[in-house]
């Protein structure tokens, strides 16, 4: 079985399953709770928030923990409009968001608010001086991904930061692919809002949080107790956590030379495919993307019969984003990239990480080419 | 040692008992099975909110149940989605259909281009030899290199008219293996296997339209207001007034509002003129029937022939005289008067349980 799906989703890293057992097992503490029960679970948290936030350059105290990246960006998006709505109604976001950038920008928009969706380049690029323009009296936010989960493609993230500062306006970044990918400074690229998710990051499912800057002021989506100070209410998910943060450790040591490696086993399989396959297009900026992201349209193939065929060989990829009944459409951010709808149809994604080998991309290398052939042929 | 790779088939899993067996029961016959579950259809469309009741055969719960049993049978199993298809070869054709005065059949065109054509296709992209479908019909082998069509056994599910449009590559590449069974033996068979939709309803019979007001789904397409005129007798006398030709279909006798000694029943419906035409219980008769589109699936007669035909789902198939006509159209003579012969409908030959073919009735004679 070979996984390349990693945007998707990572399996757990050996060292966060035994970081977090415990928790389970023994520590069951409710970390709110002053006894000699609660105690480990609430410095266990606390450390975890150190971790975290040692990710991304932040202070401890500016972590919220979330359940996941979507209710971290719901937060930033709803909790920011809904506190700053007396100073303007204006939110400036991009075409190629992630689903809970873009429908909960939807919604605010069915609430009043006024939404700005950015276009982007062919390569999938944000024009920084069009987000200038876009900016009125009125624009109370910026949210702009850190590296796009199709394509992989980075944004300017400390060019968008700074223009944000220059206008005053909150900048709300979407890490949740960037994360332990790339390295990411809250204070140096003066973001002021960034989600993270843990399981992009062989972290476990159902935790994820949001940076909240300092002077950065929102409301909170849950009310309830005064966990993660007054702005995330509910027990928190203290295996989760503990598990969140000693995987964003781990990263941080080894996201270097991790990326590096992704690196070129990624464009091993690029060049091995463009070498074997006829009628491919690669999709995503050729320098600015994720190390470990490759988006390509065989062209005359539907993905998703492409994708059962390397299902059915053990080879897990994706393609599109997956609706609810699991079935593929084709993607929004390729369209917002100016992909032909019938190219677009053809996308499929590599994503790799930590468990790939040169081995497992040359397996692929071996089956792709023939199966695409056949395809072509039927 | 070379080890014997087991044939592999795709089975259109609906989430149904029929699909569901269908599916254990090829894995028992050690096939290799994939199951797969088209989306046609999106749900937020429907007029209906989320968490309503609505069981139709594509319905998002329909597809989780097939999910269920694929699991449950540790098969893999996928869902295409044939949504922007579906829309442009059976709705739109259903939808036009009804504004012409016809009454469409949007099961046999589903069979028609999306089952035993782009999920065929995606059968053999998957290197799959059949696909594998719930249908009470059976295949049979002539020897000679043709496929025969033949009713499913149990007399009260068999679903061969709604297949009359199968080439003979189709057949060669399909399996109906529920058309020995009856119904009830299927129900054991599920029963007998665990299926967790053993005790599942029947679908209904336009998974489209889920709560069966096609009236509404029409005019949510179309609007309102369409197509209103006149209900007239056979001699033009007027009789009434209708708000749209497209509610009313032949046989029809509920929604006339008209006061008449006898009992009226709609015997036309003319989208041109926008007229309804009513007649009495006689008059819904006719001796035949002219149809396009004939398909055979064997060899085309080249004379005319005697042989039975079905002019609806729920028909007893009835005596005819089929006399080949140019351009693939067919003349029809019953040999009996037959009732409530409906433009827009298939028309299908038998000779016994053998289905001959089948074509589309454009008008009774």
């Amino acid at each position: 079985m070979i996984y390349m799906d990693y945007n998707a989703t990572t399996p757990v890293h050996p060292e966060v399953l035994e970081a977090f057992l415990p928790f389970y097992r023994h520590h069951f503490g409710n970390p709110s709770s002053i006894h000699w029960a609660g105690r480990p679970a609430k410095g266990a948290v606390e450390a975890a928030r150190e971790q975290v936030a040692a990710l991304v350059h932040c202070d401890p105290a500016e972590v919220v923990f979330t359940s996941c990246g979507s209710e971290a960006d719901n937060l930033a998006l709803k909790g920011v409009a809904a506190a700053q709505r007396h100073r303007g109604k204006q939110i400036i976001t991009t075409s190629v968001e992630h689903p809970a950038v873009l429908n909960t920008c939807l919604y605010l928009e069915r609430e009043g608010y006024e939404i700005t969706r950015l276009e982007v380049d062919r390569d999938g690029m944000l024009d920084l001086d069009r987000l200038e323009a876009a900016i009125t009296g009125q624009t109370i936010l910026i949210s702009a991904m850190y590296a796009n989960n199709e394509t992989g493609t980075i944004f300017p993230v400390r060019e968008i930061g700074a223009i944000a500062a220059r206008h005053r306006v909150y900048f709300h970044c979407d890490a949740v692919q960037a994360a332990g990918r790339l390295p990411i400074d809250c204070r140096e690229q003066q973001i002021g809002l960034l989600a993270l998710s843990g399981h992009k990051l062989q972290a476990p499912k159902g935790v994820g949080a949001l940076i909240v800057r300092k002077g950065v002021k929102l409301h909170p989506l849950l009310h309830g107790g005064s966990q993660e100070r007054n702005r995330r209410a509910g027990t928190e998910n203290v295996a989760g956590i503990v598990g969140f943060g000693k995987a964003c450790e781990i990263a941080r040591g080894s996201m270097v030379s991790e990326a590096e490696r992704l690196q070129g086993l990624r464009d091993r399989l690029q060049d091995g495919i463009l070498a074997n396959v006829a009628n491919v297009q690669v999709h995503g900026h050729p320098a600015w993307r994720l190390p470990n992201t490759l988006n390509l349209s065989f062209l005359g193939v539907e993905a998703d019969s492409l994708l059962l065929n390397l299902d059915l060989q053990g080879i897990a990829v994706s393609s599109g984003s997956a609706c609810s009944s699991g079935t593929l459409k084709s993607s929004p951010v390729l369209a917002a990239m100016g992909v032909a709808p019938a190219v677009a149809k053809g996308s499929l994604r590599f994503s790799l990480g930590r468990e790939n080998s040169e081995a497992e991309v040359d397996h692929v290398l071996q089956v792709l080419p023939g199966i695409v052939e056949r395809l072509r042929g039927v | 040692m070379v080890k014997q790779k087991k044939k592999r088939v795709v089975v259109a899993m609906s989430g149904g008992v029929d699909s569901s067996v269908t599916a254990a029961l090829l894995l028992e016959q050690g096939y290799d099975v994939i199951g797969i579950s088209m989306q046609l259809w999106d749900y937020s469309k429907s007029g209906l909110e989320a968490g309503e009741q609505f069981g139709t055969c594509c319905s998002i719960d329909d597809i989780h149940d097939a999910r269920r049993v694929a699991e449950q049978l540790q098969i893999p199993f996928y869902v295409v989605n044939f949504e922007e298809e579906f829309q442009r070869l059976v709705i739109d054709d259903f939808v036009a259909e009804y504004f012409l005065g016809r009454t469409p059949n949007p099961c046999v065109r589903c069979n028609q281009w999306l089952k035993f054509a782009l999920l065929l296709k995606k059968g053999r992209e998957l290197e799959a030899e059949y696909l594998a479908t719930g249908h009470y019909a059976r295949i049979r082998d002539d020897a000679a290199g043709c496929y025969q069509l033949l009713k499913g056994v149990d007399p009260g599910k068999d679903q061969s008219y709604f297949l009359f449009t199968m080439t003979q590559e189709q057949l060669a590449h399909t399996l109906f293996p529920l058309g020995g069974m009856t119904k009830p033996e299927v129900r054991q068979m599920a029963a007998k296997y665990k299926l967790r939709v053993a005790d599942k309803d029947e679908s209904q019979e336009i998974c489209f339209v889920p709560d069966g007001d096609y009236v509404r789904f029409l005019e949510d397409a179309r609007g309102t207001g369409q197509l209103s005129g006149r209900i007239v007798d056979r001699a033009g006398k007027v009789l009434g007034a209708h708000q749209g030709t497209y509610r009313y279909t032949i046989g029809q006798r509920r929604g006339l509002g008209i006061a008449h000694p006898e009992p009226l029943y709609v015997i036309g419906v003319d989208a041109g003129r926008q007229e309804v035409v009513v007649g009495t219980s006689d008059e819904l008769y006719s001796e035949g029937l002219w149809a396009s589109a004939v398909h055979w699936i064997g060899a085309p007669p080249d004379s005319p022939l005697e042989a039975s035909c079905k002019i609806r789902y729920r028909h007893q198939p009835v005596a005819c005289r089929i006399i080949p006509q140019p351009d693939n159209r067919v003349e029809v003579r019953f040999i009996e008067p037959e009732k409530a012969v409906t433009p827009g409908q298939a028309v299908v030959f038998y000779a016994g349980e053998v289905v001959l073919g089948g074509g589309w009735i454009d008008d009774k004679i």
